[in-house]
């Protein structure tokens, strides 16, 4: 196996993992970095996040405004530590994207134009267009082609961390066009894989988000953090689950139900503020798993709209007007028009919660360092514990630049005078990949088929782990998911050859999403709670007494694995109640 | 409730192996599909239930991570953005043209990348200061200039398009000149007289024969040949203050 010397191995190429590669590069020039993704970067799912990126800027705002938004909107389970540090770092990051040229919308003066987003009190959310994400990756990725020292290894499928003496000193990966496998051999290894949304059936996800690298470090003995905080975006096409932006809302869009009525102030959100005339954090945009909770209760109560793709509530744009809703959300007007046929401008748009990201993940601390030496992660892949049990929209486009650049900085710090590698004990690990892989095409008395086991693990996902969850529920979901684990021993490989075989890769994936899968129900059956996302009709109340703390999932090889806990940093914000009444007092 | 109709569809879908094959060769498959899907929908659910050796690019399905491109009965698109209700009888598909294939419909874009790395598509400061001082002004009109060039999603329709690109491959080509464009168009730039030395020479501008295919491909609506277009005017104008005024070449 050929082996390839670098400094940092960075496995991801999207926002996190480009931001990372250029504040490496940037502040020591000489460092080899290798930047190894199973897509080439502009192919990475940053590409598809729409609304933006929040960031203190304007006079009326202020740090600790930010701070409180994203405590109360992850409903008091972030890390208070690490959203004062991200507060502050976040308005750097967007004027650093500014200077490398991404085309944030103005105001007619020149500066940043900010737009409102749901649980934040003030305007400050940066966008470009409704392609905000799509422009931040770009940006990204065409700066980072100025610095000779990144390395790019597009189409490498990583497969496993090397760990030797305590430490993360490498991966593993094939070369997917050859079939050929490398090692990295690394002083430190920046995990910026992304979520694992493909483990439901129904998302906004690119195929490629199904949480490799969350399920590589996890394998390697780093714990995973919440992951049983799942969240569901309200406003999903119901057909394809592509995200409609919460800017449909934030630009003034509605939600109303099949009689045409707005809902959301039954469920706290109220009351209602005038069509056309959005107000800051409450109705239309109170936070995510709010809206989300209350479209699964006003469908329970035969409210819906029903169509050929389930029941539905209607988002109503058609006051905004054509030159707004051109100017300020096309692609949300060509999504509605391609994949459903409904003009925004003159029709309602029918849409239905869909599951759209992480808040869990491998488990960092606010230098975006994991338990593991030498391993560091960020983006969706990572729990900094910056969203707690909801995240608001807009914090996690600005989440992967801050802390994408932290982790290089701590990989800076982890790799002085540290000692030589052992390269003896790195091949051996090495080796252990290429006997798993290669047991995989040599498996005779293959049973499952890769397809049949995908669809057994989605649909369970649906059923069991959705918005609402029982105790009898998720013991279903935990044995199920044990079970789809230990038959996928058996999956078998229909495509044995070595060049662009996606039937491996779609085998290895099903993998990684099998490992998240089973963090993902355990988590949820043990937390005995309702919080943020995760909402139990057994537990119905948030417990701050057994609950304030974070679900740290520990790996047991085919063993159902081990949860313990981790209190959650309060520095400054008791938990308190979450208020979505606007001004009203 | 409604239900969705329900279609038969055949495809026949371009087959190469370099393990196995000596030579590319059509393979037909018969799919039952919903109407409402699209061509990527169609091949996924070969994949699946199918034949699981068939290979092809994809992530985001909403035409935005430009991964989906192939040639759907002889026209470059992105497969997750080509409907079948606009498709009667057998569909073919095949890799995008004018690209290597690595596999089935799987090409190497090696040229590509390479090409976009050479116009230096990033901002080249006209004037340098410290995130400290803030923001670049910048009106929306000065935006405009350059916006739509800047909504490329690198997913080389335009050049599986291009029949120049086809007859001379070291021709840079849409999606990379205009991203040159699109820089030497931001307020926020300085290096468009960097990006000549690539862009305005016979591998550049000039090679454009302004056939248009590459607009019409675009389903990001860049309209790279208006880009290419442009920069051609601007290179005329530099040509003539070098060469016809006096003093002009500083």
């Amino acid at each position: 196996m050929d082996t390839i010397s670098t400094d940092v191995a960075i496995i991801g190429a999207g926002g996190a993992g480009l931001r990372a590669a250029i504040a490496l590069a940037e502040t020591d020039p000489n460092l080899r970095i290798a930047l190894i993704s199973k897509v080439y970067p502009m192919r990475s799912h940053t590409c598809a996040a729409e609304g933006g990126a929040a960031g203190v800027i304007k006079p009326d705002d202020s740090f600790d405004l930010h701070f409180d938004d994203t405590v109360g909107g992850g409903d008091w389970l972030s890390d208070q530590d690490c959203v004062e540090y991200f507060v502050h770092e976040a308005p750097k990051e967007l004027l650093q994207l500014e200077h490398w040229g991404c085309p944030w919308n103005r105001e007619a003066d020149g500066s940043v134009a900010v737009r409102p987003f749901g649980g934040m009190k003030k305007k400050r959310t940066w966008f470009a267009a409704d392609k905000s994400g799509f422009h931040i990756l770009h940006t990204l990725f065409q700066t980072s082609l100025q610095f000779p020292s990144i390395t790019r290894y597009d189409e490498y499928y990583a497969l496993d961390l090397l760990v030797d003496d305590g430490r993360c000193q490498g991966v593993t990966a094939m070369e997917m066009r050859s079939g050929q496998l490398r090692q990295f051999h690394a002083k430190a290894v920046i995990i910026a894989g992304g979520g694992a949304g493909r483990m439901f059936p129904f998302s906004t996800n690119g195929a490629i988000k199904t949480g490799d690298g969350m399920a590589m470090a996890y394998r390697a003995g780093a714990p995973l953090k919440d992951m049983e905080f799942v969240q569901y975006h309200p406003t999903g096409l119901p057909n394809t689950g592509s995200l409609l932006t919460e800017a449909c809302r934030g630009e003034g869009g509605i939600l109303v139900n099949k009689n045409g009525r707005r809902f959301l102030q039954d469920y706290g959100m109220g009351p209602e503020t005038p069509v056309g005339k959005p107000q800051l954090k409450t109705m239309e945009l109170g936070p995510r798993d709010r809206v989300s909770q209350s479209i699964w209760h006003e469908i329970q109560k035969g409210n819906a709209v029903s169509t050929q793709w389930g029941d539905c509530v209607l988002l109503d744009m058609r006051h905004l007007g054509e030159k707004t809703i051109n100017e300020r959300l096309p692609l949300v007007r060509e999504l509605c028009a391609s994949y459903l046929q409904v003009d925004i401008v003159k029709d309602p748009v029918p849409i239905r919660p869909v599951v759209h990201y992480m808040m869990g993940g491998i488990s960092t601390n606010t230098k975006a360092a994991t338990p593991l030496p030498g391993l560091f992660a960020a983006g969706e892949c990572a729990c900094v514990s910056l969203n707690g049990a909801n995240r608001l929209g807009s914090n996690s486009l600005i989440e992967l630049l801050v802390f994408g650049r932290r982790a290089a900085l701590s990989a800076i710090e982890h790799i002085q005078g540290l000692p030589a590698a052992n390269t003896a004990a790195l091949n051996a690990r090495a080796e252990e990949t290429q006997v798993r892989i290669g047991e995989l095409f040599s498996r005779t008395d293959g049973t499952e088929s890769m397809s049949g086991l995908r669809k057994e693990m989605m649909d369970t996902m649906e059923k069991n782990v959705g918005i609402y969850r029982t105790e009898e529920g998720l013991q279903e979901g935990v044995s199920k998911i044990h079970e789809l684990r230990q038959r996928y021993r058996r999956v078998i490989l229909t495509d044995k050859t070595s060049v662009f075989n996606t039937d491996l890769f779609q085998a290895l994936e099903l993998g990684s999403m099998l490992d998240c899968a089973e963090a993902v129900t355990v988590g949820a059956l043990a937390r005995k709670e309702s919080r943020g996302s995760h909402q139990r009709l057994d537990y119905v109340e948030r417990d701050d007494k057994k609950f304030l703390c974070h679900t740290m999932v520990h790996h047991q090889g085919l063993d159902v694995p081990r949860v313990d806990y981790l209190d959650v940093v309060i520095t400054k914000s008791p938990p308190g109640v979450r208020d979505y009444s606007g001004d009203h007092k | 409730m409604t239900q969705m109709k329900e279609r038969l569809v055949q495809l026949e879908v371009l087959r190469y192996n370099p393990d196995t094959d000596t030579e590319a060769h059509f393979q037909r498959y018969e799919v039952t599909c919903y109407e409402e899907w699209v061509v990527l929908d169609a091949l996924n659910k070969v994949k699946a239930d199918i034949d699981p050796t068939l290979n092809f690019r994809w992530s985001c399905h909403m035409a935005v991570c430009g991964s989906c491109g192939m040639m759907i009965n002889g026209e470059p698109k992105l497969s997750c953005h080509t409907f079948l209700r606009d498709y009667e009888g057998v569909i073919r598909v095949e890799p995008l043209a004018h690209f290597p294939i690595e596999r089935d419909l799987v090409t190497a874009p090696d040229d590509f990348m390479e090409k976009l790395k050479r116009v230096k598509p990033y901002i080249i400061p006209k004037e340098k200061k410290p995130i400290s001082e803030g923001e670049y002004k910048q009106t929306p009109a000065q935006l405009m200039k350059f916006r739509q060039y800047s909504m490329c999603i690198n997913c080389m329709l335009c050049y599986a398009a291009c029949p120049e690109y086809g007859l001379s491959p070291s021709f840079i080509g849409p999606a990379a000149l205009t991203m040159a464009h699109r820089y030497n168009q931001d307020s926020r730039d300085g290096g468009r007289m960097e990006r000549q030395e690539v862009v305005a020479t016979h591998e550049g501008v000039w090679e454009c024969t302004f056939v248009g295919a590459c607009s019409e491909a675009c389903p990001a609506h860049v309209d790279p040949a208006s880009a290419l277009q442009q920069m051609k005017i601007t290179s005329s104008i530099d040509w003539i203050v070098e060469h016809l005024i006096p003093g002009g070449k500083k």
